[in-house]
């Protein structure tokens, strides 16, 4: 027998790990080369990262499609702009800290009522809670400042070891932040890895293929699926956590239906069938949408049009697309 | 012999159509029973019935004496009832080993872990293997389970459900949708497993020659009611079961 050492397995996972490392470094090194622009577009697409690898658990992983994982997101930012104005924190590990069992708790109880249904159902009834807790968001205004949504300032990170205030804070805070966000980043990804490659993870992805035959295994479907929501959600709020400081103001934008689409398009872009595909779909896509309306008025547009061919021509996404080129192109090198 | 698996006036009917008739239905410990009858014979319906898929319209279900005609699923699964599926039912987007390691982790109560890796529970891989290389597959193992050709999917459905350690296994068409040359060879498979395990199966098969060959005891089902049951030599000397084989109308 093989040894345990030297089964293809590990030889995939050691490979594996030397391209995540490397990538990691890579990351690292970044913003020595780039200027300040770059390194914020750069956290925002690292944060797009964390959403979108949140949503593929459902979406990648469940076989669940939710239209209305803004809902998370903006419960993770309205968390933060809440603690901000109303209990004067101003510490990025608080906003973590207190996030997310409010994100989770939320998560929770949306999951129980959304994963009773699936297919086009569960997917209405996420669109839907998303749409109450905009509404609220927009009209609650006394609460949340209504379309002008709230202000955060920039808050300290590290227990305070770094504060951001003077000349060129904006700058200072976002060459450190990029990295907070970074570590924050090879966290969710490292913890993202461990859930779907674990027995709870392949019971996921039983459920996704043949929901009969894993209730026949003995698998609670629906408490499964409960769980891999609550595990969803509160990834997709710790990336609105993320978000608000840096963009400094949530708006009730962030919980309306455009932006749940713009999580599915993100899944879809990087390929929702493969692990780092929602990774790469969330950095492309804010490249892609910040490019797109720096250029045309009619961005909108052109999101459809790369949406329409991607559907059309890379259903697998950017990923998948450049995994099956290069499983071509061994095939042909082993001939 | 023992009974492991009693039913009482077991009835299950769709409208006017009469699936189970008050069946009193009896598996007995280590048998290798098959259940033969014609498409809409209530085969099928008897064996969703015992596991759960259907719920009877009344009647009871005993097995090893106890009452388990209100339990779930995953009740009769830890009571020791498993069973496959006529159309092959599997886990296609994930590997063969996965598909049998996910039986094992359920069986054991081990799919709520979610902070360890699936392939570093050297118990389940290594009971994993051991299944796969009882049913040839061993060497399929990193391949997808929708990647196998129709035989293997086959034997892989069974090694699926046999992967639970059931007492009672349910094997709903083993060999249909797979060429005469691959139906003995899944048959010796299937069958000199369950026996080495010692777990009692009861087989859904249209194949005579296959229910004759790998059967101690044949039941025979007309509709939703029990039209012969004895061992193959009996059912073979059986006059109704072979107007019923050779599409005869019953005399009475």
């Amino acid at each position: 027998m093989m040894g345990r050492m030297d089964s293809p397995l590990n030889r995939s996972k050691a490979r594996l790990a030397v391209i995540a490392a490397l990538v990691l470094l890579a990351l690292i090194l970044l913003p020595s080369f780039i200027g300040v622009y770059q390194t914020q577009l750069l956290t925002y697409g690292l944060i797009a990262a964390i959403a979108a690898l949140g949503f593929n658990l459902l979406l990648g992983y469940t076989g669940l499609l939710s239209f209305g994982h803004s809902a998370f997101f903006g419960i993770g930012a309205y968390s933060v702009a809440f603690l901000a104005r109303y209990l004067g924190i101003h510490s990025m590990e608080l906003y973590i800290l207190l996030g997310l069992p409010v994100s989770a708790l939320l998560s929770a109880l949306f999951g129980y009522i959304c994963v009773r249904h699936t297919r086009i159902f569960f997917g209405i009834l996420t669109l839907a809670l998303s749409q109450v807790l905009y509404s609220l968001a927009y009209k609650l205004f006394w609460v949340t400042g209504g379309s002008d949504g709230l202000r955060v300032p920039q808050p300290t990170l590290l227990g305070g070891l770094f504060s951001f205030t003077g000349k060129d804070a904006f700058v200072r805070f976002v060459d450190g932040y990029y990295y907070y966000v970074l570590a924050v980043f090879a966290i969710c990804v490292v913890v993202m890895w461990v859930i779907v490659h674990s027995p709870f993870g392949k019971a996921l992805q039983a459920i996704r293929d043949n929901e009969v035959r894993a209730a026949f295994l003995g698998i609670s479907i629906r408490r499964f699926r409960w769980i891999a929501f609550l595990i969803s959600g509160t990834f997709t709020s710790l990336a609105g956590i993320l978000w608000v400081p840096l963009n400094g103001l949530t708006t009730p934008e962030v919980l309306y239906w455009p932006f749940s689409g713009e999580i599915v398009f993100t899944a879809l872009l990087g390929g929702f069938r493969n692990f780092t595909g929602p990774i790469v779909g969330g950095i492309v896509f804010t490249y892609l949408k910040t490019y797109a309306v720096a250029t045309t008025e009619y961005w909108q547009l052109l999101l459809g049009t790369v949406l329409v061919l991607l559907v059309l021509l890379l259903p697998t996404g950017l990923v998948g697309g450049l995994s099956g080129l290069m499983r071509k192109f061994n095939a042909k090198e082993k001939r | 012999m023992t009974a492991l698996l009693k039913t009482v006036n077991l009835r299950k009917h769709f409208g006017d159509t009469r699936a189970c008739d008050d069946l009193n239905f009896v598996v007995n410990r280590g048998e290798f029973l098959s259940l033969v009858g014609s498409n809409g014979a209530g085969k099928t319906s008897l064996v969703n019935l015992i596991s759960a898929h259907l719920t009877p319209d009344s009647g009871q279900i005993l097995f090893e004496d106890k009452d388990i005609t209100n339990a779930t699923v995953s009740e009769r699964i830890k009571a020791g009832i498993a069973r496959s599926f006529q159309i092959v039912n599997l886990f296609d987007g994930l590997s063969v080993f996965d598909n049998v390691a996910l039986s094992i982790f359920s069986r054991d109560g081990k799919t709520v872990k979610i902070a360890s890796l699936a392939d570093h529970d050297e118990d389940v891989r290594r009971e994993t293997f051991e299944v796969l290389g009882q049913f040839g597959l061993r060497d399929k193992s990193e391949l997808l389970a929708g990647g196998l050709a129709q035989g293997e999917r086959k034997l892989l459905d069974v090694a699926v459900a046999y992967a639970l350690r059931p007492k009672l296994l349910f094997l709903d068409e083993p060999t249909s949708g797979v060429s005469s040359g691959e139906k003995a060879q899944i048959m010796d498979t299937v069958s000199s497993v369950v026996r080495a395990g010692m777990v009692t199966a009861v087989i859904i098969e249209h194949d005579m020659d296959v229910v004759f060959r790998y059967s101690d005891r044949i039941v025979m089902m007309h509709e939703g009611r029990f039209l012969a049951d004895g061992s193959p030599d009996e059912i073979k000397l059986n006059k109704d079961v072979a107007n019923i084989l050779l599409g005869v109308p019953l005399s009475s």
